[in-house]
């Protein structure tokens, strides 16, 4: 059992807009309720998303607009607060990681954090991911020892098992799963294609249950940010 | 975005031809391809606000798609478009969804700088 309310601020790092839906909004939602503050730093606005919907609700153009307010509701609907970073989609492996870790670190030690959530590099999957995470990582190795936060790391991979072994936090999101699937559906450019091919499987039980089925439990690493690598 | 019209589009690439233009060309098969398909590898090529100049744009139908060919001192050139829309800013957006509306190649030509 995780002890949310030993935390004092929790800061969660990703990079896109729905990142944070998906893989941690029922752990986030227990930390409100615990009430520690919870700020999103989110690196980009998902500009580069391939989903514009059947029929179009957006082009290449307008998307990070919609995405931006999606974002907005999303983080009104998990009561968290927001910071949105200003890199663009696909490039963030491409900036200076130490100057991406600079700018998080500002963040981190403005908000006091005790709690950094990010992603694991290199077993994130997607570039963003990974160069966010191993941003993030790098930001608390600047930090001192003793004002370090925890770090808890998200892994994707289809090889995260056997390379890292099992989780150490899991969190069933069970209790508080109608909150994370409103906040999921926030970003409906996003949501609308994983929730249609839901629909459309052979084993469907209804939005919920099968959402459930598939998003239930959200699961994170200990880091030692000394311990590893990337 | 709507169904290609070819006219309509010939029609706009006339009007960006012989004066400095900004495109955005971009093609990919999404981020998770390999992850979803161990043998296949992530594709993709992006270029913003990279500034040309084309003599002759030309738009050609092939089985209900679209390829647009830029005549520059170079080439610049996209297959596989299906929609289209002028929008409010001037810009001229082309693109190449699959059924599910996925964006899958997308050529785009402005007067000014795409926004970043």
């Amino acid at each position: 059992m995780v002890d949310y309310s030993k935390h004092e601020q929790v800061v969660v790092i990703y990079p896109h807009p729905d990142d944070e839906s998906f893989g941690t909004s029922g752990t986030i939602i227990n930390f409100r309720e615990a009430e520690v503050p919870v700020t999103y730093l989110c690196g980009t606005l998902g500009e580069m998303g391939r989903n514009m919907g059947s029929p179009f609700f957006a082009n290449r153009e307008t998307l990070p607009k919609i995405r931006k307010q999606e974002l907005i509701d999303a983080c009104q609907v998990l009561d968290m607060d927001l910071v949105m970073l200003g890199y663009r989609d696909k490039t963030l492996e491409f900036e200076a990681k130490d100057e991406v870790a600079d700018h998080l670190k500002k963040h981190i030690e403005k908000l006091g954090a005790t709690l950094v959530i990010t992603f694991y590099p290199p077993y994130a999957v997607h570039p963003d991911h990974d160069a966010m995470g191993a941003a993030a990582f790098e930001a608390v190795r600047k930090m001192d020892d003793d004002k370090r936060p925890e770090v808890w790391a998200t892994a994707i991979s289809n090889n995260r098992d056997e390379v890292l072994g099992k989780p150490d936090i899991v969190v069933d999101t069970e209790p508080v799963f109608h909150r994370k699937l409103e906040a999921i559906k926030s970003h409906r450019s996003q949501a609308e294609g994983m929730l249609s091919k839901m629909r459309e499987s052979s084993d469907f039980i209804g939005e919920y249950d099968s959402a459930l089925q598939r998003l239930q439990y959200e699961a994170f690493y200990k880091v030692d940010v000394d311990q590893v690598n990337s | 975005m709507k169904a290609i019209k070819m006219a309509e589009v010939q029609k706009h690439l006339d009007e960006f031809a012989n004066e400095p233009v900004y495109i955005h060309l971009e093609t990919t098969n999404g981020a998770y391809a390999k992850h979803f398909d161990s043998n296949a590898h992530n594709v993709g090529a992006y270029i913003r606000n990279a500034q040309i100049q084309y003599e002759r744009g030309k738009i050609v139908e092939s089985d209900g798609t679209y390829r647009v060919g830029l005549k520059t001192d170079g080439w610049v050139y996209a297959e596989g478009l299906t929609d289209y829309e002028l929008n409010e800013d001037g810009q001229l957006l082309l693109a190449g969804h699959d059924q599910v509306g996925r964006l899958m190649v997308a050529l785009q030509i402005s007067r000014k700088p795409f926004q970043m």
